[in-house]
């Protein structure tokens, strides 16, 4: 990455405005999610609609991002790294949007979960990991800043702790649905929520691969640990029978 | 646009055209060009970029034996064309320069007719017959450089009184009537108002199908727009030399990600 100064300095000035952005957007985010999970585990309605309410500022900044992005190119031509730069920007605000939007329906399901009665332990064990997939968006974008590519190799590798926090909470899930069958409108919520916020891990993911794009000009290529949901639901119809 | 140009890509596949190798230029003390190596490829527009002084344009006068023209200048190393050592005693640099001609930064027809600035270079080489071959290659080389339809109407007018953007591509065209191999442009457009730059360009790209084009820029975007293959070139090195994508995208060398991105290098 080349730290040196542009000679027309505009340049930099417009580069530096779009990032800081960007950053803005992540910290908007960040706290919506952790917001939106509060509003779960406490039953706080009122936290809940102001997650919903903001998610309006995180969608007017990607526009907003995308609109400056789309300037840069236009008058200014970024190459090399420059161009690289414009376009993780918009990747990573596509990103963004999206983590915003599941903190917002997070949100909005936790309004319909606090009417009924709740599962034990559920609310505790989203938040938990709510709280570590914003530590992995935290680091995907500081990573992004610093322009520290083994920092994103890290995160990359990290989302597979969100998977398996998800993979256990399905199971938990699905035990207590099978347990009690008045249990299933409110466990198949906290399932998507459970879901959603295992997405916004796979958005943090992103997020690093970007910052690798960006400080070594190509995707990284090797496979990253996986595991989906698919094997946990397999174990248990077994278990079922 | 062309919207091939993802296929446009695979120039290397393409032969080498000329082949240069540990080429050196001295103008008298100061060493102006320091071991360059580089393959032109065939069918290829390659651009040579970089500061002013950086050597691209002695390079290229290299490749036509321009630089035999200054008395101070010396030229050590090979460049072979075609395999062919073009410093070799034996070749004449008359002949050399109707296979690899030449289009200059200002436009500069001869103070003659349009058909006769086209004419010149297949008349003093003898390459046509008659009076019937000539005025072919003359309204080939003006359709191939794009301004038959704007002057075939007034052949005889004088060349000097073209626009700008007109004398450029006479110049283009007198260059391309002796049919050369390779062509040689030096900021070609840089006396162009952007449509005339446009039809130069559009130009070149259409050239490359018969000849190898080298074109030494100072417009990044222009070695971007036309060519394949991009050379930076600074303070005398040949720095970096790689597919045009590639070194606009994710330039290997920081002095090429310094020079593209408008940084101080």
């Amino acid at each position: 990455m080349n730290s040196e100064k542009h000679i027309v300095s505009a340049f930099d000035r417009d580069l530096e405005a779009v990032q800081a952005l960007v950053m803005k957007m992540g910290g908007l985010v960040e706290a919506a999610m952790l917001d939106a999970a509060q509003a779960l585990d406490t039953r706080d309605e009122e936290l809940a609609a102001r997650v919903r309410q903001d998610d309006k500022a995180i969608d007017a900044l990607e526009e907003q991002i995308q609109q400056e992005c789309a300037r840069l190119i236009a008058l200014r031509g970024p190459t090399a790294s420059d161009l690289r730069t414009v376009l993780s920007v918009m990747r990573i605000a596509a990103n963004l949007e999206r983590c915003g939007d599941y903190a917002k329906n997070l949100a909005k399901r936790s309004v319909v979960l606090s009417q009924m009665s709740p599962i034990d332990g559920a609310a505790g064990s989203i938040r938990r990991m709510a709280r570590s997939v914003v530590i992995l968006l935290k680091d995907a974008l500081d990573a992004y800043i610093a322009r520290d590519a083994r920092m994103a190799a890290d995160v990359r590798l990290r989302d597979h702790e969100v998977d398996q926090m998800y993979n256990a909470l399905f199971r938990e899930f699905l035990t207590h649905m099978l347990e009690d069958a008045r249990n299933i409108t409110a466990c198949m919520h906290l399932h998507f929520i459970a879901k959603n916020i295992e997405r916004v891990g796979d958005h943090a993911t992103a997020i690093a691969e970007q910052v690798i794009y960006l400080v070594e000009g190509r995707m990284p290529e090797d496979e990253r640990p996986k595991e989906s949901g698919i094997s946990a639901l397999s174990a248990a119809s077994i278990r079922q029978e | 646009m062309n919207d091939m140009r993802i296929a446009e890509r695979t120039v290397s596949t393409n032969t080498a055209k000329i082949t240069a190798r540990g080429v050196q230029v001295y103008y008298g003390e100061n060493h102006a060009l320091k071991d360059v190596d580089i393959d032109i490829l065939s069918g290829t527009v390659t651009a040579f970029i970089g500061p002013s002084g950086c050597g691209k344009s002695t390079f290229l006068r290299c490749l036509n034996r321009m630089n035999d023209t200054v008395a101070s200048a010396r030229v050590l190393g090979e460049i072979k064309l075609d395999g062919e050592d073009i410093y070799d005693k034996r070749v004449d640099p008359v002949t050399l320069r109707a296979r690899v001609g030449m289009v200059f930064q200002k436009p500069n027809p001869f103070p003659k007719s349009i058909y006769d600035n086209v004419a010149y270079g297949p008349k003093i080489h003898g390459l046509t017959r008659n009076k019937t071959e000539l005025d072919e290659v003359v309204e080939t080389s003006l359709r191939k450089a794009a301004l038959w339809n704007e002057v075939k109407d007034r052949l005889t007018a004088p060349g000097t009184g073209l626009s700008g953007g007109q004398q450029q591509r006479l110049c283009i065209a007198r260059a391309i009537a002796t049919s050369p191999e390779v062509l040689l442009m030096d900021e070609p457009c840089s006396a162009l108002d952007p449509i005339a730059t446009a039809q130069v360009e559009e130009l070149i790209d259409e050239l490359r199908s018969q000849f190898s084009v080298v074109i030494v820029t100072h417009s990044m975007q222009q070695a971007a727009r036309v060519s394949q293959r991009t050379a930076f070139f600074h303070l005398g090195n040949l720095v970096e030399y790689g597919e045009t994508g590639q070194i606009f995208t994710n330039p290997r060398d920081p002095r090429t990600e310094s020079y593209i991105t408008g940084r101080i290098g």
